[in-house]
């Protein structure tokens, strides 16, 4: 039995009728085609699904499309304004925060919350944070200076 | 990796939970945040035929303090309890455990009820609620009853919560800072491989430890080991964490073997009670 639902995906009020067991990630990427989100494990490890919920980092594979009914998500692709990147993308830009690239969606929205909490973190409040997100390229050095680059720029906007 | 289908019910109380349940038996599964019930779906470990999701019941998560009490809704996600200045005030082992659960993503959706009602014997909430003594609320169809945290736990998965009855809150006392918890943490998951809450009372002191058994346990022996001590000796302490583990069945996996979660059991009752203790 279909479910009724109405989600505001990057500013866009949106309705759906879903099969409940839809995860947001496959609602995201295949009903929406908002690719940007990746799957990396599917098991709730590697936080390369995150998105924002209501401005809460989480990860799209471990939830129903059908518990975000009435909620706000927040993209990769909802980031930039008017082709002004946003300052965390700009930051991993900037600073070389990705190497191949599949964890960069992930950890830049994880990055998104954690500026938006705490506006000039130390290199160790942004390790802890981003502690959800696991990254096989860049041994997360320069994901940090990324992270600090964007708070320079003022961080979460 | 797609859970097998079932029907979504969304109660908009808990009464209104409670009779879904009642109505649909073993049948029927509560969702709350889904952070251990999902993966054990995709996994098809788990097929409910229903789900009864909670999370849009008003006045579930939240972190008060009443009647010299601490109450903690069982819908407050372990980022909440992190963050709650009353409970870093009044409670601080609540968010020194809540800070050591997963990471950030987790704690966002995690609930202490969903914690405590799955009873994994990795989870970190149960070491903290068995040190603080806990009250733990439950509803039902024959109405609200009071579970104390140490005869909450029966074993691997399993609660004292009945299959129709919703945990509601949790209830401590206020305490000292005279607390830790200490952790040997599962690197990918963040899961306790041997975590021990410890809480210094006046003439006392208790200790939960999680990780190390099928369910977590109080380490009683250690407990009468230290009591009515207010500042033991280092020497006392080390005596006393080597009972942290008395009589306890340990478990082993790929993780560790019983003999070594053993180990890690008394080395972070030492610490914690180290650090509770200010010795
Ligand atoms: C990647 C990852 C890492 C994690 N790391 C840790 C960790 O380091 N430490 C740790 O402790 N946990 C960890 N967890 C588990 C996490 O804390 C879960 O949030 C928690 O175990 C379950 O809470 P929930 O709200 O998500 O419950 P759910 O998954 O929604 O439910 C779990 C079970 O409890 C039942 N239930 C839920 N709420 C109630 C209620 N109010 N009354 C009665 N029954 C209820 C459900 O029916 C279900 O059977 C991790 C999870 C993931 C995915
Ligand atoms: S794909 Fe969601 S956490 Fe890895
Ligand atoms: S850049 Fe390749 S996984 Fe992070």
């Amino acid at each position: 039995m279909s479910i009724p639902v109405r989600i505001t995906i990057n500013g866009t009020l949106r309705q759906f009728d879903l099969d409940p067991r839809m995860l947001l990630v496959h609602l995201l990427r295949d009903a929406c085609t908002l690719t940007g989100t990746h799957v990396g494990c599917e098991t709730g490890i590697c936080g390369a699904c995150t998105v924002l919920l209501d401005g809460s980092a989480v990860k799209s594979c471990t939830m129903f499309a059908v518990q975000a009914d009435g909620a706000e998500v927040t993209t990769i692709e909802g980031l930039a304004k008017n082709g002004d990147l946003h300052p965390v993308q700009q930051g991993f830009w900037e600073r070389h925060g990705l190497q191949c690239g599949y964890c960069t969606p992930g950890m830049i929205m994880t990055s998104v919350q954690l500026l938006s909490r705490n506006a000039k973190p130390s290199r160790e409040e942004i390790a802890h944070g981003l502690a959800g997100n696991l990254c096989r390229c860049t041994g997360y050095s320069h994901i940090i200076d990324a992270v600090q680059y964007a708070a320079g720029m003022g961080g979460a906007r | 990796m797609y859970p097998a289908p079932f029907e979504y019910l969304r109660p908009a109380t808990i009464d209104e939970a409670i009779a879904l349940l009642v109505t649909h038996g073993e049948d029927a599964k509560i969702l709350a945040g889904g952070h251990s019930l999902i993966p054990a779906m995709k996994l098809r470990l788990a097929q409910p035929r229903y789900i009864v999701d909670i999370g849009r019941i008003r006045g579930m998560s939240h972190i008060r303090e009443t009647a010299g009490r601490i109450v903690v809704g069982a819908m407050a996600t372990h980022d909440a309890i992190e963050r709650s200045a009353l409970l870093r005030e009044k409670c601080p082992l609540l968010p020194e455990t809540a800070g050591h659960i997963g990471d950030v993503q987790v704690r966002n959706k995690g609930t202490i009820g969903g914690s405590l009602a799955h009873a994994d014997p990795a989870g970190d909430w149960p070491a903290a609620v068995l040190a603080l003594d806990a009250d733990i609320e439950l509803a039902g169809p024959r109405g609200r009853r009071t579970v104390k945290a140490d005869g909450f736990f029966v074993d691997l998965l399993t609660t004292a919560t009945a299959p129709d009855e919703v945990l509601v809150e949790i209830r401590v006392p206020i305490t000292s800072a005279k607390v830790a918890y200490e952790k040997t943490e599962q690197k990918a998951s963040g899961f306790a491989i041997a975590g021990v809450a410890v809480v210094v009372e006046q003439g006392g002191v208790r200790v939960g430890v999680t990780g190390v058994a099928a369910k977590a346990y109080r380490a009683k022996a250690v407990e009468r080991a230290l009591a009515g001590q207010s500042a033991p000796t280092a020497e006392g302490i080390a005596r006393a964490a080597a009972l942290a583990a008395e009589r306890v069945e340990a478990l082993g996996d790929i993780h560790a073997s019983p003999e070594y979660r053993l180990h890690l059991a008394e080395v972070n009752t030492a610490r914690a009670l180290r650090r509770a203790y200010g010795n």
